[in-house]
């Protein structure tokens, strides 16, 4: 077989099980794409070829042995360096936790393991998650795929990019306000943020506790739901963890793929169309929302008035929990220690002076600011009483349709360097994506074509109530259905080359 | 609303633990300021009749087992320290000359 690195997580999956390719060719041809392309990509800060070659090698071995291994079994996938993985070099983007080796594994480490995945390696991304370009990495920011010089999304560019270059078939991101969702959206990839509490946050580095949401990426539907099924599930280690079974994603997606939408209400939301948003991003999501018509859906507009809100309070309550999050990087237990032979306040300044960049001292700054005495009531107070307008706002939504869409970002990929010293207009980026994270549901970005002005991927975003995650799948399957036999193809087919490589 | 002055970005980064020279207090200053503005507009809306959410999924007291399981060795929990010493995390002085 040639170009395996191109193969989607299902085909590798049959080929294993029909004898025609091995887990370690699979792992060597992503090793080896990663060899060819991550120079110029960067979408990875450390790779474990040992590592992931040995679980290989063992998975081979038990499948030639006859035994009963898990469904994804053989299949490489890169971790996001916001998850801890025992033995293997964790960052979170950041330099104050540079060459920290984790003691353990995060509880979604373990299930990939269990699900005897070889773990590529850990991909970059904004340093703790706080940003939308991967240019606040402590390392250097990941390019995107599809044009060099522009961001790949944030804070999980890293992830996405991973893919889009065809380095690894299955990636694991997180999302606190839209970190999985934008970053698919300008990379032509699949992203999905589940409910929160779906998936265990047990050795994930925190950002905003009542935020963060770790998910899959993937280059299709089906293969994200494929991971979903592997990471998500109740873990008696993370108090947040819903105890619910696990919506049927996997059935879900092939149900949307062969039956269509019939019946299935699809609410257009007037606040996140229009007005703000790139023309070629408004012009293939109106193209979108026709094909959801075509395949059975009831498409209607709806309206949520609070959402104009929703950046602002974002903007308080992830900085307030994230000054508080990051309060344990003091030089003490772990990280890096800047020691001036002063007191313990002195190396603690800095420590975190040189250890944090410019974002996270924003942002750290802008939380003590939000939680001091006199300002609280005014400012995260306040920014408490919006989720709860948008929450309402949802409720009432989801009384009317089944499923919301939007397109997930406001333009396509912008070039590096163009909005990094301009914070209010970098967080704009996720304006669309940020309610769903505020309210706590489920959210998809797909792709839906690149847009006539720049030919750049564009995203459009699916969001379910809580807990059902599987109307996601259900629709994105048959959007991504239909686009694709338009296509003839799926949209990253369409990618350009890197430069200098044979693809 | 009172915006972000220098001086109180300074005092903010003081209680955060974060250093700050002149040069990083002039653009941090003027960014953090702006987003303050921008943020604040949370209270048009915010009236007293509405509840406020600090979570975003209801969930009430979350209990295990309260029984031994394994956790981190001594020699793993010192592992990544920045200095150790006799089993222990050791620390610069918590105290100046003059305190």
């Amino acid at each position: 077989m040639r170009n395996l690195n191109r193969l989607t997580a299902q085909a590798m999956v049959d080929a294993f099980s029909s004898g025609k390719m091995t887990s370690v060719q699979a792992t060597e041809a992503a090793l080896d794409r990663i060899a060819q392309v991550d120079g110029a990509v960067h979408a990875f800060l450390h790779v474990d070829a040992e590592g992931a070659l040995e679980a290989a090698e063992a998975v081979d071995k038990d499948r030639a042995a006859g035994k009963s291994l898990p469904l994804l079994a053989g299949v490489p996938v890169a971790v996001k360096d916001v998850l801890v993985t025992k033995g293997l070099p964790t960052t979170a983007g950041s330099r104050i936790l540079e060459g920290w080796m984790p003691p353990y594994d995060a509880t979604v480490v373990e299930r990939l393991k269990a699900a005897r995945m070889p773990i590529i390696g850990k991909t970059n991304m904004d340093e703790f998650a706080m940003g939308s370009s991967t240019e606040h990495s402590g390392y250097g920011p990941t390019h995107n795929p599809w044009d060099l010089d522009r961001i790949p999304g944030g804070s999980g560019g890293g992830s996405a990019a991973s893919l889009a270059a065809f380095e690894v078939p299955l990636a694991i991101g997180s999302d606190t306000g839209g970190s999985i969702r934008q970053p698919a959206a300008v990379t032509g990839t699949v992203g999905v943020k589940p409910t929160y509490g779906a998936v265990s946050r047990y050795g994930v580095i925190a950002l905003a506790s009542s935020l963060d949401q770790v998910g899959p990426c993937a280059r299709t539907v089906h293969d994200a739901a494929l991971l979903h099924e592997v990471i998500a599930g109740h873990d008696p280690r993370d108090a947040t963890s819903l105890p619910e079974a696990v919506p049927p994603v996997v059935t879900a997606a092939n149900r949307g793929r062969q039956d269509g939408l019939e019946g299935v209400r699809v609410g257009v939301i007037k606040e996140l169309t229009g007005e703000g948003f790139q023309s070629g991003v408004r012009q293939r999501f109106e193209e979108a929302i026709h094909q959801l018509s075509s395949l059975g859906a009831k498409v209607t507009e709806v309206s949520c008035p609070s959402f104009a809100y929703a950046l602002a309070a974002y903007y308080l309550i992830l900085p307030s929990e994230a000054s508080s999050n990051l309060a344990k990087y003091d030089s003490v237990r772990f990280g890096l220690r800047v020691d001036d032979g002063g007191t313990i306040e002195r190396v603690m300044g800095a420590t975190r002076a040189a250890g944090f960049g410019d974002e996270v001292k924003r942002r750290i700054i802008l939380g003590t600011y939000a939680l001091s005495a006199g300002y609280y009531d005014a400012y995260y107070g306040s920014a408490q009483k919006v989720r709860t307008l948008i929450q309402r706002d949802f409720g009432e939504a989801f009384g009317a349709v089944d499923v919301l869409v939007s397109p997930t970002c406001p333009t396509t990929a912008f070039r590096l360097g163009e909005q990094v010293d301009d914070p209010l207009t970098m967080y704009l980026n996720d304006i669309a994506t940020i309610p769903a994270n505020l309210a706590g549901i489920p959210g998809m970005s797909l792709p839906i074509g690149l847009a006539p002005e720049d030919g750049l991927p564009v995203g459009l975003q699916i969001l379910a109530p809580a807990r059902v995650d599987d109307r996601l799948y259900r629709v994105g399957a048959a959007l991504e259905g239909a686009l694709v036999d338009v296509w003839a193809g799926t949209l990253l087919t369409q990618a350009p080359p890197l430069e200098g490589v044979p693809v | 609303m009172a915006s972000l002055d220098r001086a109180e970005v300074a005092r903010l980064a003081a209680l955060a633990r974060i250093d700050l020279d002149d040069r990083d207090l002039d653009r941090l200053s003027g960014q953090l300021s702006a987003i303050v503005d921008a943020v604040a507009k949370v209270q048009e809306v915010a009236t007293p009749d509405v509840p406020a959410t600090s979570h975003p999924i209801p969930m009430s007291n979350v209990h295990r087992p309260d029984e031994v399981r394994p956790s981190l060795s001594q020699e793993d929990a010192l592992a990544a320290a920045p200095a150790a010493e006799s089993g222990r995390f050791r620390v610069p002085q918590i105290l100046g000359e003059e305190a």
